[in-house]
């Protein structure tokens, strides 16, 4: 029981997790690739910043009164992340634009086909 | 009270993630995301990570909804169904969902002080934070102070992406104005644009000013800059908000913020110190600090304003025509 | 006493708010047609949101944190019935007509 208590954070995450890794194999749509990647990268964000909470502590902005803080030092990796995160969704984007320019097709399935028939 | 609120929001973030799975639309799975978005911002608030959730916020469910819908503009809007079962990739993820949960048995408990993430540098930064550095928000002082290499890498990162999406779309200067048909008539658009556009600048350097005291910095700050004129371009069009910016100030600006920031870098080694040390950049090592800080948080701020209209100008004015 | 009278009023602003924010959502939820259930979300942003900002202005006090709320208030005032105002309008471009009820009553 004190292990549900303890985990039934992390274990949530690894069900959003896995839906975005599951829309990123399963739909053949590219869009719908890039979202569900993208779904996948913010649960990754959601289980480190939620190993970093402590309990009982504040934000670490450092204010007279509060002795306990929670650790700043996963937000700034994942501050890093977040942005990183943006710059690759912002060229898969682009790649699609172009690649539905050059196919006339966002769909993975027949994108294949074009390409076995050349 | 709080596990109740982590409850709740995680609940809504599963039915919005089994939302995204099923629905066909492009256009509702894009406002979906939106609000994933949103949702995990706010857990962000309640997990304590407010720098984390004002960043989440601004640049997920505002730059990322607002590229998705310029790519969906400008491909197909509905999905076609799968023709093959997905049990394979039910399976895999099954799994994998499976290895993941027995790993994370041997977890610390949530909210343990005694974790061994807490045990290494975390407690140095927060000592040592007030005494050489004088800046209240310790996330601040450990990304621009401490890990300040790692910050330099990010901005590069953006700045890469920039070029990256220059080279694939390129950007268009359109002489003629392109915007939706009807937007002339919906007055009250235009004019409240035009009015809020000074004061989301101004919310945008308020931001990242004051990174140093509350929640903020230079990566918010650049997004809610490039926001106001990506409004002022959807209220106007897109030949007024490309006449506003000239091409050749953007691409300039993009470089200009990477380059203030290794420049402060090597200043550090002008003066004695190694590559982005502060302490040397002015006579009291605080002050230094200080001044560093706020250079770099100036340069990161400009580079990623530039490159994020760079990249909405890239996708806008790919259209040939002016439906949109 | 006066504490005790401020922090009533406040929870009467806030419970006001989230019972407006109820309303408008089973308004998304039950109306059938955009432009009634737009009407209903902009209840949830303009009475919904604004009651609960004013209650957590008065919780707040005299304070800097009050006078950011406030400008949050007046930001909000402007910013949501222009966005339901232009999302009514492109609807109406697309063509999307409103249902309209045919019935000789």
């Amino acid at each position: 029981m004190s292990n549900l208590l303890g985990h039934y954070n992390y274990w949530i995450v690894i069900v959003l997790m896995m839906t975005g890794f599951y829309i990123v194999i399963a739909r053949p749509n590219l869009i719908k690739k890039v979202i569900g990647l993208f779904i996948f990268q913010t649960s990754v964000f959601i289980l480190f910043i939620s190993m970093a909470k402590i309990e009982g502590g504040s934000a670490p902005i450092i204010e007279e009164g509060i002795s306990v803080y929670s650790n700043p030092l996963p937000h700034v990796l994942i501050l890093t992340a977040i942005v990183v995160s943006l710059a690759t969704t912002a060229l898969g984007l682009a790649l699609i634009v172009r690649i539905r320019e050059a196919y006339g097709t966002t769909n993975e399935d027949e994108i294949h086909v074009q390409d076995e028939q050349d | 009270m709080e596990h109740f609120i982590d409850i709740v929001l995680l609940g809504l973030l599963m039915i919005t993630g089994f939302a995204i799975v099923r629905l066909r639309s492009l256009l509702a799975v894009t406002m979906l995301t939106s609000i994933y978005s949103l949702l995990s911002a706010a857990l962000f608030v309640v997990l304590d990570a407010v720098d984390v959730a004002l960043t989440e916020a601004a640049i997920g469910a505002g730059i990322s909804t607002i590229l998705m819908l310029a790519t969906i503009a400008q491909t197909t809007d509905r999905e076609k169904v799968p023709r093959h079962t997905p049990l394979l990739p039910l399976i895999v993820v099954i799994t994998t969902g499976a290895a993941l949960i027995y790993g994370t048995l041997d977890m610390p408990h949530y909210g343990d002080p005694d974790a061994p993430v807490h045990r290494h540098m975390a407690a140095a930064y927060l000592h040592d934070t007030p005494l050489e550095i004088g800046v209240p928000n310790v996330v601040t002082s450990v990304l621009a102070s401490y890990r300040g290499y790692d910050t330099l890498g990010e901005v590069t990162v953006i700045f890469t992406a920039g070029i990256g999406v220059l080279a694939l779309l390129g950007y268009h200067t359109r002489r003629q104005n392109i915007q939706p048909p009807g937007i002339k008539k919906i007055v009250v658009l235009r004019v409240i644009a035009k009015l809020f556009l000074p004061l989301i600048l101004l919310f945008a350097l308020y931001i990242l000013f004051h990174g140093d005291y509350g929640p903020g910095g230079g990566f918010q700050a650049g997004v809610i800059f490039a926001t106001g004129f990506i409004l002022y371009a959807l209220a106007f069009g897109l030949g007024n908000a490309q006449r506003l910016i000239p091409q050749r100030l953007l691409h300039g600006l993009a470089a200009a913020g990477v380059l203030i920031y290794a420049a402060v870098g090597i200043e550090g080694m002008l003066l004695g110190g190694k590559f982005l040390e502060y302490r040397v950049l002015a006579d009291d090592p605080v002050t230094g600090q200080h001044l560093g800080i706020m250079l770099i948080e100036l340069g990161v701020g400009i580079t990623v304003a530039a490159v994020m209209l760079i990249i909405y100008f890239g996708f806008v004015s790919r259209q040939n025509s002016g439906d949109s | 006493m006066m504490a005790l009278a401020l922090d009533l009023l406040s929870w009467i602003f806030l419970l006001a708010g989230a019972a407006f924010l109820l309303i408008g959502a089973i308004g998304v939820l039950r109306f059938p047609d955009f432009y009634t259930r737009l009407h209903a979300v902009s209840v949830c942003d303009t009475m919904g949101a604004g009651l609960v900002l004013i209650g957590l202005m008065l919780q707040g006090g005299l304070s800097l944190v009050t006078v950011k709320l406030l400008l949050i208030f007046y930001f909000m005032m402007f910013t949501c019935p222009t966005a339901v105002h232009a999302l009514a309008q492109a609807a109406l471009q697309g063509k999307l007509k409103p249902v309209v009820d045919d019935r000789e009553s």
